[in-house]
């Protein structure tokens, strides 16, 4: 009846895979003529395989089962998480050394080793990885580990949903990596553009196994904001009011709420997307009124805050090292946790700055280039609060403190060539090119990596009960440090002569130079991340020598250094009063008695599996809706709500542990702390 | 020696007489933060449709030279609607009532009479899709018709989703009666179901009439 | 008219001197490589380099202390350096905090000022009021028009007073303001000659503007700065800057090339190809860069601006079939950017 307009383009509909028992799924899907896959593949399967044999020759499923992959324990959760994040490292700096090498050779007739094809891949898989599945598990990781002990609680406040939360994190990662060697991964760049992404552009399966990844992951992020915020509103150890909260629980706080409040506008960008793509919708689309700009403004306004959900855990990280290990109270806490909110605040009204060039006008330009810059003032605050702490204290330079000092000194460039970008018409030269690329590497690397590594170094000992190797922890700190210096200062120097970023090649044989020190630069940092898997390694090796009897190895001040190492299931035997800000320290000073006896039973929540059953049937609904596999995709999907609902009818989701157990626990502990004292 | 277990107190006295430690916790573990949590998700759930909400305010007129809302919209389907959606709150507030009395059977009653005005809610919906289908507005048409079944759509899904959990709280009240677990779980739907409500008087105020008196 | 003044211009020699000093340091560290960004030839791209070095030289006013600060109390206070001086009852302090949060303040508010002043005189959207900053704008100087098409993946240049165009090559008189209307076919592309001028998206449906002036002659390149798919990496263009009589000489030339850009050639133009040579048109079919804008320069395409046009009338509740491409009276080429087919008014 209306007039129909211009065709609309396909739709699942049109493909004519109704029928079709695997979809659009066939052997092209697999890269069989493509070497660096295949051996890839028959290297990830040989390790595969070896954990496999050697949990079937040790006997281990079954505790694996129990003890960790069905585990409600927020410590347990977070060593997964950080795990996962770490080998995702792996994974995602490997296309780092992938791209660098390419950009140190493909100048002038050299086209480069690898095709445009692979390498637009390369960098899109790059950025996607190292943000959802490296930034974040290992934040979320480390926040799920730290910060109910800090808060005196027994445990988050969802621990079903806190598990439930890591499956479905890992199943996007696992959805990602299968792109790897099943089809391909978007060739959109990181947040995968309008129009550029939609079918008409991009019609295999890349983006769709960018989307149901990101859409899974997404929910089990927000889920875990959820508990995380829940758990420190209502979780707290009575007396501790929120200014006696430790800094790094304040910045998990905003850092959550910020989460909470931004990836729905990435759910809903993504889910639009998704139906363009399947559904022949029209809203990214340039036909019949649909507007590419406007996916840009929303995955823009999950994307800037989502930085500042990565760096404010890491300023708390920051704030905890600095207090302890010059032995005193973090300076100025109050304006610490008044820049904490003002950051989380303005972050969300700036997120413009990243398409200045798209012609908005002067005065929008202006406003969101000027908020951009204010963001600078709390922030410069907080560096300073860092420095009067160091001042006149009393510092000690273990391998925690070494990643502050190196922060200190790194991130405050990547904040001052931010506010540089944030002057609209210097960003007019600067947009998308290497001066950009180099400013973001230096305020994550040096913002948010060194924090990780900083705070996994200083917590590991709590989590496992002995120290990294610190030799080894010494060669992933330079290599990091000095990497870091090398790889990106050339970058940010070929971005002021006018290089663009995600180029393959490049005419201009002068530059050359510089892509090659860049590229020794990422070799080195490869130095770094190996010498941080070695510090692990060779800390297993010799835990005996680098254990941790009296459950506080660095003399700290929060109430995380007042348990054993690594903490008994149930946190607390008796959960902890607080006075005063830096509660253990506190305790310490003024004479507190650790009690052995009259112990009661505690409540704990039974382990479960609905985590890894949902998770797995996403998989498997992503996976079926990727190659266009319906009844896979219906059968998961109606699996999900099945088990959903089962799972509701399941009342019995705790147990006591009983008071003589406790005794048992809490007795060892004191023997323990005998012989370290 | 357990000289400082004792039970908390709300000033610090001098050092000496500090408690440091909580001798009994009288809390189910976790229990009390069901509601906060639930809340915060409807927050965030709230987002979501904001978004769609601001994707509607950037493209709602772009009809693409096709059917806009005045061509389109029968206000007085969408009027039976509303009512019908409104009306299944109002019950749905009476079974509270009726839980807080601890009467299980009236409140199974009204629960169900909160389904089924839900589910004819629903129903007038999928027939007012299936009419717009029908005559070439069909979402791929442009991007006004594309937000709108997609926003209107969302809010049915959730609908649904309710629907579901509301006959599964049926089942387990049916089971258990008026359980301490059931009763927070049809709190929390019934904040969902409001929440819906408050979401159907933002589409049908933006969506519909906006467009349609224009 | 008054002689412009950027909040950039040095108003006594001291600032003179010192915003050369802040130019020539990093230039002679980084002499020697092609800082088509730091050493430009266009007037609106000096404007903005300046802007950099300037915006950098305040930021490192509180950077390069915080970084010497960091280093110094970080020997100081080690552990055994310095046993008296260790207090650790010093968590707080009213003035340091009172010191700490004003100075980043005021740099930014000085930032903040610069920031609204420069955003606004280097809008792209501007026209230009002078040629550089020794030669002001003659009175009754018309500027160029250029219109640039972004495709996947060349750049289409149609010069319409001259009823010429080119593929990936941009030729411009020196000291000649230009103004370019810039779109797109299919994907968001930035227009971006880094010599001359910031970019500016160049986007489907929609009209970008930007205004500059090359200053001095020579050959550099122009891309987008935005990754659009398979041809993106080479998706150049030369960008050639030369004098009044080269540029006459030039149009002659490509006016002697024989081709015509028909609607048919535009067409297949259009397809997707990468690494593209340049390309001459002697003629231009009339309109075409319109009907490109509004997407409709296939026969039998609705245009975007009748199509928004017959949403406006469906509002008031009147309906009409859409009509098909190539009609004269709705089209505009006059609209501001803003106006422009895309989303709602």
């Amino acid at each position: 009846m209306w007039a129909a307009g211009l065709n609309p383009g396909p739709t699942m509909l049109d493909q004519g895979f109704l029928k079709a028992p695997l979809g659009r799924l066939s052997l092209d899907s697999l890269p069989l003529h493509e070497p660096i896959l295949i051996g890839t593949f028959i290297g990830v399967a040989v390790l595969g395989l070896v954990v496999v044999a050697a949990l079937t020759w040790l006997g281990r499923w079954g505790w694996l089962w129990r003890e960790w992959l069905t585990s409600v324990d927020h410590k347990k959760i977070g060593i997964m998480y950080v795990i996962l994040g770490i080998i995702m490292l792996l994974r995602g700096f490997s296309d780092a050394l992938m791209m660098r090498a390419q950009q140190a050779v493909a100048f002038g007739a050299n086209q480069g080793y690898l095709p445009a094809s692979h390498y637009d891949q390369i960098f899109t898989a790059h950025g996607t990885i190292m943000i959802f599945f490296v930034a974040i598990p290992l934040v979320v990781g480390i926040i799920n580990f730290v910060m109910p002990l800090q808060i005196g609680a027994r445990d988050v406040a969802f621990p079903y949903l806190n598990n439930l939360s890591f499956w479905l994190t890992a199943s996007g990662a696992v959805l990602t990596m299968i792109s790897l060697f099943v089809g391909e991964f978007a060739r959109t760049g990181w947040l995968s553009y309008a129009p550029l992404a939609e079918l008409q552009y991009s019609p295999d399966s890349g983006v769709d196994y960018y989307l149901w990844s990101l859409e899974i992951a997404g929910v089990g992020t927000t889920l875990s904001a959820i508990n995380m915020v829940a758990t420190i509103i209502k979780m707290r150890a009575p007396g501790m009011t929120l200014m006696k909260m430790p800094v790094f629980t304040w910045t998990a706080l905003c850092s959550n709420i910020l989460a909470i409040a931004i990836f729905p506008a990435l759910t809903a960008a993504f889910f639009l997307l998704i139906l363009d793509r399947y559904a022949g919708t029209q809203f990214f689309t340039n036909e019949l009124g649909g507007s590419p700009m406007m996916y840009w403004n929303m995955v823009w306004i999950w994307g800037h805050p989502e930085v500042y959900v990565l760096i404010l855990p890491a300023f708390g990280i920051y704030s905890e090292i600095t207090s302890t290990f010059t032995g005193k109270r973090l300076f100025g806490y109050s304006s610490m946790v008044y820049a904490t909110v003002v950051i989380t605040l303005l972050s969300y009204l700036v997120w413009l700055h990243h398409f200045f060039t798209m012609g908005s006008g002067a005065s929008v330009n202006s406003f969101f280039g000027i908020a951009t810059m204010i963001i600078a003032i709390p922030t410069g605050a907080k560096v300073f609060n860092w420095l009067f702490t160091m001042y006149r204290g009393e510092i000690r330079f273990e391998l925690p403190m070494m990643w502050v000092v190196a922060f200190m000194l790194t991130f405050v460039v990547g904040g001052m060539t931010g506010v540089l970008l944030a002057v609209p018409p210097a960003d007019f030269v600067l947009h998308n090119s290497l001066f950009l690329v180099a400013h973001f590497h230096n305020t994550i690397i040096g913002g948010v990596v060194f924090g990780l590594f900083a705070g996994m170094t200083y917590w590991f000992p709590k989590a496992f009960g002995f120290r990294m190797d610190e030799f080894w922890g010494k060669v992933a700190f330079w290599g990091w440090v000095v990497g870091y210096w090398v790889a990106w200062t050339p970058i940010y120097i070929v971005g002021l002569m006018g290089v663009p970023r995600r180029v393959h090649h490049l005419d201009d044989v002068s530059l050359r130079p510089y892509f090659v020190v860049a590229a020794i630069g990422a070799v080195i940092i490869l130095i770094g991340i190996l010498g941080f898997v070695m510090s692990i390694v060779m800390g297993i090796v010799k835990r005996k020598a680098l254990a941790d009897v009296t459950g506080d190895p660095w003399n700290a001040r929060t109430l995380e250094w007042s348990t054993s190492s690594p903490p008994p299931a149930y946190n607390f035997a008796f959960q902890p009063v607080v006075h005063d800000l830096d509660a253990w320290h506190d305790m310490k000073e003024n004479g507190y008695v650790r009690p052995t006896t009259g112990f009661n039973p505690v409540h704990m929540p039974r382990n479960t599996g609905i985590g890894i059953y949902v998770a797995a049937l996403s998989l498997t609904l992503g996976f079926g809706m990727v190659w266009y596999i319906w009844w896979l995709a219906a059968i998961s999907f109606v699996g999900i709500v099945l088990v959903s609902i089962l799972h509701t009818f399941n009342y019995r989701r705790d147990y006591f542990i009983p008071g003589h157990e406790i005794a048992v626990t809490e007795d060892a502990r004191t023997r323990s702390l005998a012989t370290g004292a | 020696m357990s000289s400082n277990v004792a039970m908390p107190s709300r000033h610090d006295g001098p050092v000496a007489t500090r408690t440091w430690f909580v001798a009994t916790e009288d809390h189910a573990h976790g229990g009390g933060a069901t509601l906060i949590g639930f809340w915060i998700y409807l927050m965030s759930d709230a987002l979501i449709f904001a978004s769609l909400f601001a994707v509607f305010g950037v493209l709602g007129r772009n009809y693409a030279g096709g059917p806009g809302p005045k061509q389109l919209f029968d206000l007085s389907l969408v009027a039976l609607n509303t009512g019908l959606l409104l009306a299944s709150s109002i019950t749905f507030g009476i079974a509270m009532m009726a839980m807080e009395s601890d009467r299980v059977k009236r409140t199974m009653f009204w629960l169900v009479i909160t389904g089924l005005l839900g589910l004819g809610f629903l129903c007038v919906e999928m027939h007012e899709f299936a009419e717009l289908v029908a005559q070439g507005a069909t979402p791929q048409r442009s991007a006004f018709l594309s937000i709108f079944f997609t926003l209107v759509g969302t809010h049915g899904a959730h609908v649904a989703f309710g629907l579901i959990w509301l006959v599964t709280m049926l089942i387990q009240i049916g089971q258990r009666g008026l359980h301490v677990e059931n009763r927070r779980r049809i709190v929390c739907l019934s904040m969902f179901w409001h929440f819906l409500d408050i979401v159907w008087i933002g589409v049908f105020t933006f969506v519909y009439l906006y467009g349609v008196i224009r | 008219m008054p002689p412009y003044r950027s909040a950039m211009t040095p108003r006594t020699p001291l600032a003179h001197w010192a915003r050369s000093a802040l130019v020539a340091v990093p230039l002679i560290l980084l002499s020697g490589c092609k800082m088509v960004v730091m050493d430009p030839t266009g007037d609106i791209a000096i404007q903005e380099r300046n802007l950099i070095l300037v915006a950098t030289g305040m930021m490192l006013l509180v950077i390069l202390p915080v970084m010497a600060l960091t280093v110094i109390f970080a020997l100081r206070y080690r552990k055994g350096r310095n046993p008296k001086a260790y207090d650790p009852h010093f968590t707080h302090s009213t003035r340091i905090e009172l010191v700490v949060w004003t100075i980043p303040l005021l740099i930014i508010a000085c930032l903040g000022v610069i920031t609204w002043t420069s955003t606004h005189l280097l809008d792209p959207f501007r026209p230009l009021d002078r040629i550089s900053a020794t030669k002001p704008l003659p009175k009754d100087m018309k500027p160029l028009d250029i219109q640039v098409v972004a495709m996947d993946w060349k750049w289409l240049f149609i010069y319409p007073e001259q009823g010429i165009a080119t593929v990936n090559e941009l030729e411009l008189p020196v000291d000649v303001p230009v103004r370019f209307s810039i779109t797109a076919t299919s994907q968001m592309n930035t227009f971006y000659a880094p010599t001359m001028a910031g970019m500016i998206y160049a986007m489907p449906g929609m009209k970008s503007m930007l205004h500059a002036v090359l200053n001095e002659p020579g050959d550099t390149w122009g891309y987008s700065g935005n990754y659009t798919g398979a041809g993106y990496s080479d998706m150049r263009f030369m960008l050639h800057g030369v004098d009044q009589a080269g540029f006459d000489a030039w149009v002659s030339k490509v006016r002697s090339s024989g081709e015509s850009l028909s609607t048919e050639r535009y067409l297949t133009l259009d397809e997707p190809s990468e690494k593209v040579p340049v390309m001459h048109f002697a003629t231009v079919e009339a309109d075409i860069f319109n009907r490109a804008v509004n997407r409709c320069v296939k026969p039998g395409t609705p245009c975007i601006a009748d199509v928004m046009a017959l949403d406006r009338a469906a509002d008031q509740g009147r309906h009409q079939a859409p009509r098909a491409a190539a009609s004269e009276a709705s089209m505009h080429d006059d609209m501001p950017h803003d106006a422009m087919p895309h989303g709602s008014p």
